[in-house]
C-alpha cells in the first residue's frame, strides 16, 4: 500500500473534539517564546531614550521616561565631559562613530577577502584536477576540528611579531584568507554545477579562469551572498580576538568599545541610558542587514549548521 | 505499508554523487590532456593555503609547543618540559575553573537543547511560518557582548525590570549576576537566549527531512502528537541531534565574552570559566606558556567529548532508510 492522498496540507487538522486544547497551549508557548525573544530589544530602545534620573525614579514604566536622546549623544561623544557626568555618564570620551567605522572596515575586509579566496580554493577543490587535491582538502577538513579559540593565543603572538598589534589589519588577518568552513561550504555548491555548463563555456573558447568568474561565481551567487552575510555578522560580533589585538581608538571595534563603556561607567550609578544607546548602535546594523536577507538566511541555516 | 520515498533533504548537497559522476568525464577536457590543471590550481589555492598554514596550522602546532615553555612575550620562549602541566594539575584554581565551566556547559546545553527541540517541533508541527523562524533567530544576530549587557540591565538588582517584576510578585530581589550561586546559571541562561533560536533552526532543518507521510500515516492510526514525537520525530532526528549536540557543547566550552562583560570572573571566582582563566594568565600575568598548557588541556577535553558523544549517540546511523 502506498500513501495515497497526501495533498492536504498538514497544518489543517480534523477537529476531532470541540476546542483544540493542545493547539491552544502550543500557541501560548510559541507566543511566550516570541515575547522573551523580542522584549529585550524593546527594552534597549526604551532605556536608551530615557534619562538616568528617570530610570531610577520610574523603573517599571513600559515607555521611555523623560524622552530624550542624551544617551545617544553621550555614546557618540557629542557631549562635553561635564555634561555627560551631570547626566550620569562617565565622561570618558568614547566615540562610537569611530568604532562603528572600525567595525564596518574590519567586517568588510574580512568578508570580501575571505569569501573571494575561499571561493577560489573551493573552485580548485571542485572543478580543477591536480595531484594531491584530496590530501590538501583533507587537511582543510581536519582544520575544522581545531576549535577557533585554540589558535587565538599563538595567533596573537604571531600578530605581535608582525608588528600588527592595534591595527585593523591585525584584527582582520587571521580570518581574511579563508576559513575551512567557507571553503567546504562553497565547494559543495560548485560541485553541483552541471559539468555540461562548464563544457559549453570551454567549447566557446573560455579558459578556466574566465569560467570561474563568468560561470561559477554567478551561478553560485545565492550561497555566496548567504555565506557573506553570515561571515559579516560573525566578524561584527567577535569580541575575544579584537580584545586581544586592539588597545586604542585606532583599532577599537564596537564590541570592545561596549565592554569598555560598561567598565568605565560609575559603579554606584551605572549609566544605563548611555550604555543601552551604545548597545543599540552596535546591534542595529546587524538587525537591518538581517531584515534585508532574513528569508535567505533562515532557509539556509540547516546547511550552515556544520559551522 | 510502505513509505513512498525517503529522499534526502533537497538542500543538502549531494556531494559524493557529483564527484563520482564528474571523474570519468573530465578526461575529455583540454587541460586534462596536459596532465591536469596543476599550475592554475596552485594559483587558485595559494591565498587560502597561505592563510591555512600561517593562521591555522602553524598556530595550532605553536600552541602545543608553547605549552612546554616559559614565555612572557618579551623574551624568547624557554623550554621547560612538562613544568606547566605539573603546575596545572596542582593548581586548585584550574580545577575550580574547569568545574565551573562544566557546570556552565551542563546548564547551558541542557536547557538549550530541550528548548530548541521544543521550538523546532512547534515550528514544524504548529506553523511553518518563515517569519516566526526569523524572529526566533534575531538574538543570534547580537554579539555575546550585547546580549550580556542587555540582560545585565534587565536583571539589575536595584533597577532591572526583571527584579522589579520579581519583587512585585512578592519575592525578594535576586542579585542574579552578583551572587555566587546564581551567577553561573544566569550566564548560562543568557547564552541560551542568544543561541536557542539558531539551534532550533538547525533541528528544524533536520525535521524537514522526515517524510510527512509518516505523520499522516500515524494520524490515520490515531496516534497523538505526543506519541508521534517519541515514536517518529525523536528516532529519526537522532543523527542530526547528535551533530548539533557535539557542535553546541564544543561552542559552550569556549564561553568567554558573556563572563567578561557581566561578571569578570567574579564574585569570588564563581564565574572564572576556563577560557577566562586562560585569558587572565596570558594577558594579565603574561604566562603564555601556562595559558597554552591549559588551552591544550581544553582541546583534549573537547576532542574526548566529541568522540564519546559520537559513539554514544551513534551519530552515523539513521533509522531512516
Amino acid at each position: 500500500m502506498t500513501a495515497v492522498t497526501t495533498t492536504t496540507p498538514t497544518r489543517v487538522r480534523p477537529a476531532r473534539r470541540g476546542f483544540p486544547y493542545g493547539r491552544a497551549v502550543a500557541w501560548t508557548v510559541m507566543g511566550l517564546i516570541v515575547l522573551i525573544t523580542l522584549l529585550p530589544f524593546y527594552w534597549i530602545l526604551r532605556t536608551a531614550l530615557s534619562t538616568n534620573a528617570g530610570l531610577s525614579a520610574d523603573p517599571t514604566n513600559p515607555l521611555p521616561v523623560d524622552l530624550t536622546t542624551s544617551g545617544f549623544e553621550r555614546a557618540l561623544g557629542l557631549q562635553s565631559a561635564e555634561e555627560a557626568i551631570a547626566q550620569g555618564g562617565a565622561g570618558g570620551g568614547l566615540d562610537f562613530w569611530r568604532y562603528l567605522l572600525n567595525s564596518v572596515l574590519v567586517s568588510t575586509l574580512i568578508t570580501v577577502c575571505q569569501i573571494f579566496f575561499s571561493a577560489m580554493a573551493a573552485y580548485a577543490f571542485s572543478r580543477l584536477r591536480w595531484r594531491g587535491r584530496d590530501q590538501v582538502f583533507g587537511l582543510f577538513l581536519a582544520g575544522m576540528m581545531v576549535p577557533a579559540i585554540f589558535t587565538l593565543l599563538p595567533n596573537f603572538v604571531l600578530i605581535k611579531q608582525l608588528h600588527l598589534v592595534d591595527t585593523l589589519l591585525g584584527i582582520a588577518l587571521p580570518t581574511m584568507f579563508m576559513t575551512p568552513f567557507a571553503v567546504f561550504f562553497l565547494r559543495q555548491f560548485f560541485m553541483n554545477i552541471p559539468k555540461e555548463v562548464e563544457e559549453a563555456a570551454l567549447l566557446d573558447g573560455a579558459g578556466k579562469i574566465k569560467i570561474f568568474f563568468r560561470v561559477v561565481l554567478p551561478m553560485a551567487s545565492t550561497p555566496i551572498v548567504t555565506l557573506g552575510v553570515l561571515t559579516y555578522i560573525t566578524s561584527w560580533n567577535d569580541y575575544f580576538w579584537p580584545l586581544m589585538v586592539s588597545y586604542s581608538d585606532s583599532s577599537r571595534v564596537l564590541t570592545v568599545a561596549l565592554a569598555i563603556f560598561r567598565a568605565q561607567t560609575p559603579a554606584t550609578g551605572v549609566d544605563w541610558s548611555g550604555l543601552m544607546a551604545a548597545t543599540l548602535i552596535a546591534a542595529l546594523p546587524m538587525l537591518v542587514l538581517f531584515a534585508c536577507f532574513a528569508r535567505r538566511i533562515v532557509s539556509s541555516i540547516g546547511f550552515t549548521g556544520i559551522k | 505499508m510502505t513509505i513512498a520515498s525517503s529522499s534526502p533533504p533537497s538542500r543538502l548537497p549531494a556531494g559524493g554523487a557529483a564527484e563520482a559522476r564528474s571523474k570519468p568525464r573530465t578526461r575529455r577536457t583540454e587541460a586534462s590532456e596536459n596532465g591536469g590543471d596543476g599550475r592554475l590550481a596552485a594559483a587558485f589555492i595559494a591565498p587560502a593555503l597561505l592563510g591555512f598554514v600561517v593562521f591555522l596550522l602553524w598556530p595550532t602546532l605553536r600552541g602545543v609547543y608553547l605549552s612546554f615553555t616559559r614565555f612572557n612575550l618579551l623574551t624568547p620562549a624557554e623550554w621547560v618540559g612538562l613544568d606547566n602541566y605539573v603546575r596545572m594539575v596542582n593548581d586548585p584554581i584550574f580545577w575550580d575553573s574547569l568545574w565551573v565551566t562544566v557546570e556552565y556547559v551542563v546548564i547551558n546545553i541542557g536547557v538549550q537543547t530541550v528548548a530548541a527541540l521544543a521550538i523546532a517541533v512547534l515550528l514544524q508541527r504548529l506553523t511553518q511560518s518563515a517569519m516566526l523562524r526569523g524572529i526566533v533567530l534575531t538574538p543570534y544576530l547580537m554579539s555575546n557582548v550585547v546580549a550580556g549587557l542587555v540582560w545585565l540591565w534587565i536583571l539589575d538588582t536595584q533597577l532591572g525590570i526583571g527584579n522589579e517584576i520579581i519583587s512585585a510578585v512578592g519575592v525578594d530581589r535576586i542579585p542574579f549576576l552578583a551572587d555566587e550561586t546564581w551567577a553561573i546559571p544566569t550566564i548560562a541562561l543568557i547564552n541560551v537566549w542568544r543561541h536557542v533560536g539558531y539551534t532550533a533552526l538547525l533541528l528544524f532543518a533536520g525535521l524537514q527531512a522526515i517524510p510527512n507521510d509518516m505523520y499522516e500515516a500515524a494520524r490515520v492510526d490515531g496516534a497523538s502528537e505526543w506519541r508521534m514525537f517519541w515514536r517518529i520525530t525523536m528516532p529519526l532526528l537522532r543523527p542530526v541531534l547528535a551533530v548539533v549536540l557535539i557542535m553546541t557543547v564544543i561552542g559552550s566550552f569556549q564561553v568567554f565574552d558573556t563572563v567578561a562583560v557581566t561578571t569578570a570572573g567574579g564574585p569570588a571566582n564563581a564565574t572564572n570559566v576556563l577560557q577566562y582563566y586562560i585569558y587572565g594568565s596570558a594577558f594579565g600575568r603574561f604566562q603564555f606558556g601556562y595559558a597554552s598548557a591549559m588551552s591544550v588541556a581544553l582541546l583534549v577535553v573537547l576532542s574526548a567529548i566529541t568522540i564519546l558523544q559520537y559513539r554514544l549517540t551513534r551519530a552515523g546511523r539513521t533509522d531512516l532508510g
